[in-house]
């Protein structure tokens, strides 16, 4: 439960870290045990050899010495290194890469070179180091002092030169083979990121500016949002408390590289004696080598994008129970009144085959499934049960959806919503629709004739006769019978909104940092959740009610049960706000979508993050699990739908068609259709089947995750249905397969 | 694009003067110039990072407009007081000055009088949120109701007609497959097609759905009915609906018939009536007319040369059909004419010839000039003003010489005063003064000295318009003085008509937030309601009195409470105005001239409706829908 501790970087506890290097021990061990050789890769035996002798020391060591240096006492740094019997040469650049190690751990550079990386190759052949970064990167950011952060980026080099080593490498990176040229020029961005940062650390403002105006052209135009906060970014004083910034210092950029690509760089490098970009390579970068055919120009910009690179293979190798839940048995009442107007005999045996085929689909045991009490669910009460009937009953009616068979799109709008309609949701029976302001309101509309009702008073309670059969419906107090009720209580824009699953609460999270769950049976407010601190951007219930997960603006996701006033766990990985969040069906595991334009999926039981997927090129504003649990969709502000495969952690499809944010996705009830609906004001319908179906599963590209997409976003648009001037900011399938829609119409 | 975005990214930076500016409003009187760009630099990257935030809470607000609100909450985030009280409804609320030397940009502060307040009375309550459903699409098929948008935007209309076989967009390539499976097409047919390149143009449908049938048969009855409110509601109708594309075959139809049966009948009435629906599918910015034309130009212009148009041609006003027909004529060359179709030419060699023969009657010459003299200034000149002398003896001929008919006597007199009104105003722009009597009669003959006196009275009015500073920016869609709306339904087709018709200007943009005076005046003092109407907010009306004199600003009052019709109305008195009105972006006004009670029928509907179309099969035909929606969830599309 490393994730527990992690997350709020918002207690800044200075003085702690003013004592760093010996302080944080074993954590910062292993990062320094990595960056000695790095200083120079020519010198990178003879160093790790001294390291490797008694790493803490030598850490001590240095940051002693490196104290000594700064307040000028060269005499002691002398003695002292004679003493400990550290070469001259070195010192300098060791001294300085010292704090810069100390750092890298405070920071959580997350050690991705882990236990031992002494030597590059052993990166490659020994990746499964990461099993450690989780846990020195939780102390590790507790204590996030930014000038130790930076102090990294402490080295000099000659500011005139940056532009030369950079040019050179692009020259470089420009000439080699066309197969390894793609792979090669991922390096460009983290590498322009680095130096331009360099130099703006060490006070360079002109140069930094003069180099980031050559090269920022060059970039990927993926990365402009990130270049347009660099671009602001010219002082020394604004890196503190820049929180991009933070990022990608604090998380190493990851690249997949052909092993190939590998050697050719670190050739020319080695042969150049390009030490500048070689360090920040070493330092910043973390380099996924596979064996096997360098990836091409496509493959590599499917999967790109995120703030701090790609995911690395191994962070996609856990194992993911997606299968779903056996569904509890409930006996079908008999009395069923389609049935009634057959012929007695023909009654029973129709019913019987009926009941077996869903019977056995729940019997059997999916193998992929979670054990059933994998984690503890509540007890179905009556209620449910009488629900689940009832779902049964409408899922029998259920349109069989496909090409040839588009779902119907009735299409809610929100009239008059001047202050802005920010949440929308409806129940999975789709009797209640629920609105989320940002005057802060959250308004429930009953979109059947049932009217909504309050429960009458406690005295009036009293009154009634519990016995009765009827005492469900005497409880309710016509007087309050209304189309809508007004829930008050927020005191900020109210950006998510979910019902749970028996209609009896409703969640709904803002800008106050709060979530609330409110009772739509007295519509009033039972418990305010606090914790997030800053705008909470989403909620979710659970599919099996009790548990709901958040996300916010403080980089966590956190999961809470109604009962519990603090929260179960927090998921925290994510570099940036939690934009959307969303459960699996079978409520083991939580998806979670970012501006840091990575989703990940994370495993509720041990809070651990099991998936992270990139590829978006903007921040994630939709999430959806196919019905089967088998798939999820994101969709994102560059207006795509990336689709995923959970077993396996892999891309399996990109639906291109949106020109704008996708607000939300949604699979038809059996999963045949995706619908999307977005910014644009288009509901969109894709062939979910065909695009699953498609795919390519052998075991290459399920082991080295390098999908081949084929571009056929054309051929999996099954319809385009434009509003007037709505954006669709909701969608939901009835569960006969209907689908509906909502947004505010916008004059 | 690398530069482009370059040049966009690279830092922008306040200017040190605005520090200084700002320094000296908190009393720092002397900053250094270092002080300066240091803190210019500083403010600078802070702005930027909070308008990064303020990015993700519209992102978050499901928008595309930054609001203030964003801001503050990004305030917030970075535990800064967010700025209390700020609240602009204009785009970007500074005014500009400059002088000695300096540049400024203010915030403008008007003082308010609280008495003025304080009597104002409350606006209307905003309208509650509401929930309303509509079908986006019916098993792929997307209804042409007009919750949803037009089937074919006009690019798209303009491309079927003008090039068939052009690639079709892929919306659009979608469209016509799911149309063809829906037509019993199967899917593998379409789906082969598309695989084969063979690009076949969708076969468009003719038939229309029951609701457009209920729709067109509703508006051609309430367009030709007797209900004059109706007519007016039908009429916005046609001019706004965006849907309306595939059923404008059939109006086009309907009018050219129309028109065609009710010449022969002389039914003066309904000509009118027609003509205004034809106006009101050229106000349609949905509707891609061209395809039509071939139908509309011969009505119009049949209602303008017509021999005979009503049964009493002493009595009836069949002149201001005339007029009205031929600006609609204007209007089309105007939108319509190209180099290829030369609309216009072939519009005027029709004019010019049957004004150059002599036994054209005098309805059908005054059709002719009237026609022509709306097509403007160059075409007056080239091809009436020579005419004029020739007209002239003719008008003498009939005038002076023995009364032959009563008819022709009118019809001359008519023809006369619209000489005299088209050439005028051309005579005073290109003949030079001074104005002699003689030198008119024997360039213009018998026309000439009323010529003269009418010239000399449009330079004076020039001369006066020249006097008044320009300030009036009302711009009325439709010149001259039509600007009163027809009797009330009630006085029926025939009888008398007042010497004015039609044109129920249905909405009015005026450019500028200052309702001055408009450019024209018209000639008797009319008062005029202008109703504002901005988004949401609550409308508010005043009362404009117009008179037609030289006075420059409009004489403003509150309106006697005869005019019980319109109750919320504003007292404004021309300066104050632009204080209370002004402060909206856009707005739009509704200008009705107030004497007739017909006029309660145009208040601004305040349904914020997708379509503010308010016809009565259309919302019978929601309700049906929404009675079967899905909410209840009990009747399966199908």
């Amino acid at each position: 439960m490393a994730a527990v501790q992690g997350g709020l970087v918002d207690a800044e506890e200075e003085k702690a870290i003013k004592t760093e290097p010996s302080s944080d021990g074993g954590g910062n061990n292993n990062a320094n045990d990595g960056r000695l050789p790095s200083t120079s890769p020519g010198a990178s035996a003879a160093a790790s050899k001294n390291a490797a002798a008694s790493p803490e020391d030598q850490q001590t060591l240095l940051a002693v010495l490196q104290f000594l240096r700064k307040n000028n006492l060269s005499e002691s740094v002398d003695i002292l290194r004679r003493e400990a019997g550290l070469p001259e040469d070195s010192l300098d650049a060791k001294g300085a890469d010292a704090s810069g190690g100390g750092s890298g751990g405070a920071a959580g550079t997350a050690g991705v070179d882990g236990v031992d990386a002494s030597s590059i190759l052993s990166r490659v052949t020994a990746p499964s180091s990461a099993g450690t970064p989780a846990p020195t990167k939780t102390p590790a950011e507790n204590q996030p002092d930014v000038n130790v952060v930076l102090s990294a980026y402490s080295q000099q080099g000659d500011p005139a030169l940056y532009e030369t080593y950079y040019s050179g490498l692009k020259r470089f990176i420009e000439t080699v083979l066309d197969c390894h040229r793609a792979e090669l020029s991922q390096v460009f961005y983290p590498l322009f990121v680095h130096m331009y940062l360099e130099l703006v650390y060490n006070n360079h403002e002109n140069e930094a500016k003069a180099f980031f105006q050559k090269f920022s052209g060059d970039q990927e135009c993926y990365y402009e949002d990130d270049l347009r906060v660099l671009s602001g970014l010219t002082k020394k004083e604004h890196m503190r408390g820049n929180e991009t910034l933070l990022d990608f210092r604090t998380s190493k950029f990851v690249l997949r590289i052909s092993r190939d690509s590998y050697q050719l760089l670190k050739r020319h490098l080695q042969e150049r004696q390009n030490n500048q970009i070689w360090n920040i390579i070493q330092e910043h970068l973390y380099i996924d080598i596979f064996d096997g055919m360098p990836r091409s120009k496509g493959q590599i910009d499917a999967m790109s994008g995120s703030l701090a690179g790609e995911a690395k293979r191994e962070a996609n190798k856990a194992k993911v129970y997606y299968g779903l839940l056996k569904e509890p048995e409930i006996e079908l009442p008999l009395d069923d009144e389609d049935e009634e107007a057959e012929n007695e005999e023909g009654k029973p045996k129709k019913k019987k085959p009926k009941k077996d085929s869903m019977g056995s689909k729940s019997k059997k045991q999916d193998p992929n499934a979670p054990s059933q009490n994998r984690i503890p669910l509540p007890e179905l009460k009556d209620s449910d049960k009488l629900d689940k009937i009832m779902y049964m009953k409408e899922a029998t009616k259920k349109i069989r959806l496909g090409p040839e068979n588009l779902p119907s799109i009735c299409f809610y709008s929100f009239l008059n919503a001047y202050q802005g309609l920010t949440a929308v949701d409806f129940t999975d029976d789709s009797s209640l629709i629920a609105g989320g302001f940002a005057d802060s309101t959250v308004r429930v509309w009953s979109v059947t004739p049932k009217k909504l009702r309050k429960v009458k008073s406690a005295a009036d309670l009293n009154v009634i006769d519990k016995e009765s059969d009827d005492v469900l419906e005497r409880i309710m107090d016509e007087k309050t019978a209304s189309e809508s009720k007004i829930l008050y209580g927020h005191s900020g824009p109210v950006y998510g909104i979910s019902f749970s699953p028996d209609r009896n609460y409703l969640l709904s999270s803002s800008e106050d940092g709060t979530i609330r769950l409110w009772s739509l049976l007295t519509f009033t407010c039972l418990v305010g959740y606090k914790g997030h601190n800053y705008p909470v951007w989403d909620t979710q219930f659970s599919p099996h009610g009790y548990y709901f997960v958040s996300g916010g603006h403080d980089r966590v996701a956190r999961l809470w049960a109604t009962d519990h006033y603090q929260p179960l766990r927090i998921f925290s990985g994510h570099l940036a706000d939690v934009t959307c969040t969303r459960f699996h069906p079978n409520s083991n595991y939580v998806a979670t979508g970012s501006s840091d334009r990575t989703t990940r999926v994370w495993d509720v039981l041990t809070g651990n993050c099991v998936r992270i997927f990139t590829g978006h090129k903007g921040p994630i504003h939709a999430l959806a699990f196919s019905p089967n649990g088998k798939f999820l969709a994101s969709g994102a502000t560059d207006g795509r739908v990336l689709l995923w495969d959970i077993g396996h952690g892999l891309m399996v499809g990109e639906l291109k068609g949106h020109t704008d944010t996708i607000y939300s996705l949604r699979f038809s009830r059996d999963g045949e259709i995706l619908a999307s609906g977005s910014m644009d004001n288009t509901v969109r319908l894709w062939d979910a089947l065909k695009a699953f179906d498609d795919l390519e599963t052998d075991d290459f590209t399920a082991a080295t995750g390098h999908i081949h997409l084929q571009d056929n976003s054309q051929e999996l648009l099954l319809g385009t249905y434009l509003t007037k001037s709505t954006p669709v900011i909701h969608l939901h399938f009835t569960r006969r397969n209907l689908l509906l829609a909502a947004g505010a119409y916008n004059p | 694009m690398a530069e482009e975005r370059r040049q966009k990214q690279c830092s922008v930076v306040l200017p040190t003067e605005s520090m200084k500016a700002m320094a000296e409003s908190v009393g720092v009187g002397q900053l250094q110039e270092e002080s300066c760009v240091a803190l210019s630099e500083e403010v600078s990257y802070r702005i930027k990072e909070i308008a990064q935030d303020a990015l993700k809470f519209m992102h978050h607000g499901k928008r595309r407009k930054l609001t203030t609100s964003d801001i503050d909450h990004a305030l917030k985030l970075k535990n800064v007081e967010p700025l209390y009280g700020f609240q602009s409804q204009e785009f970007i609320p500074f005014r500009f000055a400059s002088g000695g030397g300096r540049e400024l940009h203010f915030y403008e502060e008007k003082e308010v009088d609280l008495s003025d307040i304080i009597n104002t009375p409350l606006p209307r309550v905003p309208l509650d949120v509401s929930l309303k459903a509509h079908w986006l699409s019916i098993e792929g098929m997307q209804p042409a109701i007009p919750e949803n948008p037009p089937p074919a935007p006009k690019e798209q209309q303009k491309a079927e007609s003008t090039e068939p076989l052009k690639v079709v967009k892929p919306g659009q390539e979608e469209e016509g497959s799911i149309q063809g499976k829906s037509q019993g097409a199967t899917a593998a047919d379409s789906k082969a097609k598309e695989k084969g390149l063979i690009r076949l143009k969708p076969r468009s449908t003719h038939e229309l759905s029951v609701e457009q049938q209920l729709y067109y048969k509703e508006i051609t009855e309430a367009c030709v009915g007797s209900c004059e409110a109706k007519r007016a509601e039908a009429l916005q109708s046609i001019a706004t609906d965006p849907g309306l594309y595939q059923m404008l075959p059939r109006f086009s139809t309907f009018i050219s018939e129309g028109v065609r049966v009710n010449v022969v009948q002389n039914n003066l009435a309904l000509l009118i009536y027609l003509m205004r629906m034809v106006k009101a599918l050229m106000d349609n910015p949905t509707l891609y007319l061209e395809k039509y034309l071939h139908e509309l130009i011969p009505a119009v212009v049949t209602c303008i040369v017509s021999k005979q148009l009503c049964l009493r041609p002493d009595v009836d006003n069949h002149w201001a059909l005339r007029d009205f027909a031929a600006r609609l004529m204007a209007q089309i060359c105007k939108t319509f004419s190209t180099t290829t179709n030369n609309i216009q030419s072939r519009i005027t060699k029709t004019f010019t010839k049957s004004l150059l023969d002599e036994k054209t009657q005098w309805t059908t010459r005054y059709g002719c000039i009237a026609g022509l003299a709306e097509l403007g200034a160059d075409v007056i000149k080239t091809l009436i003003l020579p005419r004029l002398s020739v007209e002239g003896a003719r008008i003498k001929a009939v005038m002076e010489g023995p009364v032959l008919s009563n008819i022709d006597k009118i019809g001359a007199e008519h023809v006369q005063s619209l000489l005299l009104k088209h050439c005028a105003s051309v005579i005073a722009k290109i003949r030079p003064q001074p104005d002699t009597v003689e030198q008119y009669r024997t360039d213009y003959g018998y026309l000439g000295p009323m010529l003269c006196s009418h010239v000399m009275k449009a330079r004076t009015q020039a001369a006066l318009q020249a006097q008044q500073v320009n300030r009036t920016t009302l711009t009325i869609t439709q010149p001259r003085p039509t600007l009163s709306v027809s009797q009330s339904g009630l006085s029926g087709s025939t009888g008398p008509r007042t010497p004015s018709i039609i044109k129920v200007p249905s909405s009015l943009t005026l450019m500028s937030p200052r309702p001055g005076t408009p450019s024209q005046p018209s000639p008797p003092a009319t008062k005029y309601i202008v109703m504002a109407t901005s988004a949401g907010a609550a409308s508010t009306q005043q009362v404009i009195t117009l008179s037609s004199s030289q006075s420059a600003s409009p004489v403003t009052s509150t309106v006697p409470s005869a005019t019980s019709t319109l109750q919320p109305l504003v007292k404004l008195d021309s300066g104050s105005a632009p204080g209370l009105t002004g402060s909206r972006p856009m707005q739009k006004y509704i200008v009705v001239s107030l004497p007739s009670p017909a006029s309660s029928s145009l208040e601004p509907k305040s349904s914020v409706l997708p379509s503010s179309i308010s016809s009565v099969p259309l919302e019978s035909g929601m309700k049906l829908e929404r009675s079967e929606s899905p909410g209840a969830n009990t009747q399966s599309p199908h």
